[in-house]
């Protein structure tokens, strides 16, 4: 357990598309550094003329008005020249173009690849590991040094599926299952967002995937398959009873004694390992309140109604209830 | 429909009011009215000052809409304009600068200066342009108004099925963007058809395709464009009109239909809608850079063939906007392939820019300081454009603020920067005086420097993981500086376009004479008076090559040499009815916005009345005879 305490909160996130720490966002950063030194020397040229010929051939005070400079026509050389010349710099640059988009496609997942299903929702992710029956939301957890093979799919709009730090993004698209393979080498927090405009929220729909060594990860796999989720304290027991009021219809809490599973909601089994309240707060009693009291203000036009009505007391009950999920 | 009456009746009581009581007297005195005169004209050179007026109203309100998202970007968490609204101001600003700015602007400019350019006394269907532009106005004023009733389209300008459908948008802002759109739409395609019959059949004697100025060039394979791209721009609103109208199910997951279709068809039409913006502006720059250069255009010949490939090729690499959605690998590399190829002519013509100043003898006038200042932007917009095209390296870029730095050098060095050199350059043509050099200096400056600002730290934001069209960003990332620096641009721009607004008041007030041809002009709209007579030119002009009017000033005798002797000139009637059929799809598109069949079928009722009284009227025109032209012409 100390694992998840280790990454919960401390150590900062990985965000940026150009500090990869995969396999997959590495190949893809070497592309846009090639790209990228290409794209430049050919600024460095055109700038190298136009810097020349902005000062040496500009009209000066003093010069001649009524001077006409030769009407040159054109030069068929010169045309041959910036003609070739960049389509061989293309053709440098197209070659691993598709060399790497063919690379790992159209080919059976590697043995050994984890497989994990997500789904995009207005406005949060879903994930499921079919290999082990367990599911989460808004953040996933994943073994180092091995492939993993993200089935996306998306339940309402179309959504983008980006951890810029692991690799490219992939549209869900609603209706259809698309791959997207990524690997995470060392263990950490890394930021996932969705990258297409998905209703009022968008900014705030964002998810983290969290790395761990693999032991640890089958720890964490084994802490989700035997969730504890019973209530103890009166208060917690308030609280277990006013979620079934209130929350079950919609959201899962596996081992809890529940009848009901909600699915139009994230899970919200292991509760409080999340390092984030709905995607977008951190994880405390504080902010978990702020979020039950009023959801809107914090994700507009999201499907949770506020909780408001609910008094001082009851709203600490589920929330320390919830705050034991473990 | 009661509404409608009374503001009818209210809007002709004005007049009477206004011009001294309603009697005999009335419709000659509105006849006279210059508003009336503006509103009925069929002049090109009028059609463009109006297109130019509407982009620029247009143009105010989507850089108000940037300022507010760029206002809302300058701190994280900030919370001037949040969710919804956020998205309706990112959806209106897009909408906006491609549909209601970028392409009037240069509609604008191509109208006014391709029939002078060419030797034609206007276009080849006069009433038809005068319907392009009434449309386009009224088409960009039923999307704005979507902002008063009801709320603005909120998809993005994209408009990406199942979120622009009814069940994720359910507000009638969507119904606004389809219609609007399908409107001035119909205008920019009935532009397109005359521009082509124009420079195919109204070119003066002696102007063969390869005499002609590359500014009608440009606006030639524009035109072509546009009639090609138009049409399934046209089908997709027309689809999602019915999904969100009709409860028909072309993008409905649950009804059978495909979402991404749609996706599909919008960039079918929307990357040669790209080259629909930027080629009139290739062929602007051609000219000031060539004119202030004193030389004529380097190599002519593979400039034009470059902006044919352009063109063609335009219609190759839709799916590039489109590597994320999982097509597979074939479909990916075979367009980005496609994409890369782009970047030949273009370069082509980047380098036959150089090499028409290399030599020359360039005066720094703010025209040609735009077009300078074009030739940096641009081509930092187009290197990243082929960045985009590499597959692999798209999946990161795709989506985030990379692409957006992207697209705005682009369109901002192209299209924007190339107005402003057409304005600059025009104006003396349009109305005889000269815009303030020294205040259009500080405004390119201000405009050119804001955009860096602006636009630059954009690519990095992008690569540190910020997505585009998000209201809010996380604090602690690195991503603060850059979102300042961003916003502080924009602030710089507003500055300049300020400064430009001066510029145009003082100059309207006191604006300095500009004679015939301040700049020592190379093509045939240099030879006429300063502003432009309506007839342009009292005899059609005889054209010996290349830049017809330089000849004729360095190896000839300095006068415009004459194809025809002086005769009466058959000029073009002017005609109310554009304005009432626009009115009428307007009234039309705003009750289907609100499923009011009965307004709808109203306005189209008015449609097809001005449809039959045009058809059923007989309209020869008039005649302006040698004496009225004598003593004009020297």
């Amino acid at each position: 357990m100390a694992g998840f305490g280790l990454l919960t909160g401390c150590g900062s996130p990985h965000m940026s598309a150009l500090d990869p720490k995969g396999p997959v966002g590495e190949t893809q950063l070497d592309l846009i550094n090639l790209s990228t030194g290409i794209m430049t020397l050919v600024v460095i040229v055109v700038a190298a003329i136009y810097i020349y010929v902005v000062i040496k051939y500009r009209e000066r005070p003093g010069d001649d008005k009524d001077e006409i400079p030769e009407q040159v026509a054109g030069s068929k050389k010169l045309e041959i020249l910036w003609t070739t010349v960049p389509i061989i710099l293309l053709i440098i640059l197209a070659v691993p173009t598709i060399s790497t988009t063919f690379r790992g496609t159209d080919r059976e997942p590697e043995p050994g690849t984890l497989r994990i299903n997500a789904t995009g929702y207005q406005y949060w992710f879903g994930f499921e590991y079919p290999d082990y029956q367990v599911s989460t939301a808004n953040e996933v957890h994943i073994p180092t040094g091995r492939k993993v093979e993200f089935l996306l799919a998306a339940h309402d709009v179309v959504h983008s599926f980006w951890v810029p730090s692991l690799g490219g993004k992939q549209d869900m698209n609603p209706g259809r299952t698309e791959r997207l393979i990524l690997q995470a080498d060392e263990p950490g927090l890394y930021e996932g967002e969705c990258a297409e405009l998905c209703g009022a929220s968008h900014a705030t729909m964002r998810f983290r995937v969290i790395a761990h060594p693999p032991a640890e990860f089958e720890k964490w796999i084994a802490s989700r398959k035997q969730p504890k989720s019973k209530p103890k304290t009166e208060q917690q027991k308030q609280g277990h009873k006013l979620i079934a009021q209130n929350c079950i219809g919609c959201h899962a809490i596996q081992g809890a004694g529940y009848d009901i599973l909600g699915r139009t909601g994230p899970e919200l089994t292991g509760f409080s390992h999340r390092t984030r309240v709905a995607g977008a707060l951190d994880n405390n009693r504080e902010n978990l309140k702020k979020w039950l009291v009023n959801p809107q203000k914090i994700k507009p036009g999201n499907r949770m109604p506020g909780f408001d009505h609910l008094d001082d007391k009851q709203l600490d009950a589920m929330v320390e209830y919830l705050q034991t999920l473990k | 429909m009661a509404t409608l009456i009374i503001l009818i009746v209210f809007i002709m009581f004005l007049g009477a009011i206004f011009t001294g009581g309603y009697n005999k007297k009335y419709l000659q005195r509105m006849q006279d009215n210059w508003l009336w005169e503006w509103i009925t004209t069929v002049d090109h050179k009028r059609i463009g000052i109006l297109y130019m007026l509407g982009g620029g109203f247009f143009f105010a309100v989507g850089g108000l809409e940037a300022l507010l998202m760029r206002l809302q970007l300058m701190f994280p968490d900030n919370q001037l304009v949040v969710g919804d609204i956020y998205n309706q101001l990112l959806s209106m600003h897009g909408t906006t600068m491609i549909f209601l700015v970028s392409m009037p602007v240069l509609l604008g400019l191509m109208n006014f200066a391709v029939p002078l350019q060419i030797g034609a006394r206007d276009v080849a269907f006069p009433f038809v342009n005068s319907l392009g532009v009434w449309l386009f106005l009224f088409g960009g004023l039923l999307v704005n108004l979507s902002w008063l009733f009801g709320g603005a389209p909120d998809a993005g300008w994209t408009s990406y099925a199942t979120l622009s459908l009814n069940e994720f948008s359910p507000g009638p802002g969507v119904n606004y963007y389809v219609l609007g759109l399908q409107i001035a739409g119909l205008g920019t395609l009935m532009s397109g058809i005359n521009f082509l019959v124009t420079i195919i059949n109204m070119r003066a004697p002696g102007m063969t395709y390869l005499r002609m100025p590359l500014f009608t060039w440009t606006t030639f394979v524009t035109s072509a464009l546009i009639l090609f791209a138009f049409p399934p721009l046209t089908a997709g609103l027309f689809m999602l009109m019915f999904d969100r109208l009709f409860d028909t199910h072309f993008f409905t997951l649950a009804g059978g239909g495909n979402l991404t279709l749609w996706q599909h068809i919008f960039w079918i039409f929307g990357h040669p809608e790209v080259y629909i913006i930027v080629l009139p502006a290739f062929g602007i720059f051609s000219e000031v850079i060539s004119t202030f250069s004193k030389k004529r255009l380097f190599g002519y010949n593979s400039m034009v063939f470059a902006t044919v490939l352009i063109g063609f090729l335009a219609f190759m690499v839709w799916v590039h906007h489109m590597f994320t959605v999982g097509l597979g690998p074939i479909a990916n590399t075979v367009f980005a392939i496609a994409t890369m190829a782009i970047a030949v002519p273009t370069g082509i013509k980047v380098f036959n820019w150089l090499f028409t100043m290399w030599g020359g003898r360039i005066r720094f006038t703010t025209a040609m300081l735009f077009a300078s200042g074009f030739i940096v932007v641009f081509v930092m917009g187009g290197v990243t454009g082929v960045q985009l095209a590499v597959v692999p390296a798209d999946l990161q870029f795709h989506d985030t603020y990379f692409v957006v730095a992207h697209f705005h050098y682009v369109m901002i060095g192209g299209t924007i920067l190339g107005f402003f050199a057409g304005l600059y350059y025009w104006w003396p043509k349009m109305f005889g005086t000269l815009l303030n050099e020294k205040l259009g200096k500080a405004h390119f400056w201000l405009f050119f420097l804001g955009q860096h600002l602006t636009f630059f730290p954009q690519h990095f934001l992008g690569l540190m993981g910020m997505p585009r069209r998000v209201y809010t960003y996380m604090s602690g990332r690195n991503l603060e500086l850059l979102n300042l620096l961003s916003t502080i641009g924009a602030l710089l721009m507003t500055a300049g376009i300020l400064v430009f607004l001066y510029n145009l008041v003082q100059t309207l007030r006191m604006g300095k004479e500009a004679g015939p041809d301040p700049w020592n002009g190379r093509t045939l709209e240099w030879a006429l008076p300063s502003p432009a007579p309506h007839y342009n030119f009292a005899q059609t002009p005889r054209v010996r090559g290349l830049d017809p009017w330089w000849l004729d000033k360095y190896e000839g005798d300095g006068k415009l040499q004459a194809a025809e002797p002086l005769g009466p000139i058959h000029m073009p009637s002017p005609a109310y009815l554009p304005f009432v059929m626009s009115l009428g799809f307007f009234v039309s598109g705003f009750g289907f916005v609100f499923h009011s069949w009965r307004v709808g079928a109203l306005g189209l009722l008015v449609v097809f009345a001005c449809m039959y009284i045009r058809s059923f009227e007989e309209d020869p025109g008039y005649h302006i005879e040698p004496e009225e032209l004598k003593g004009v012409e020297s």
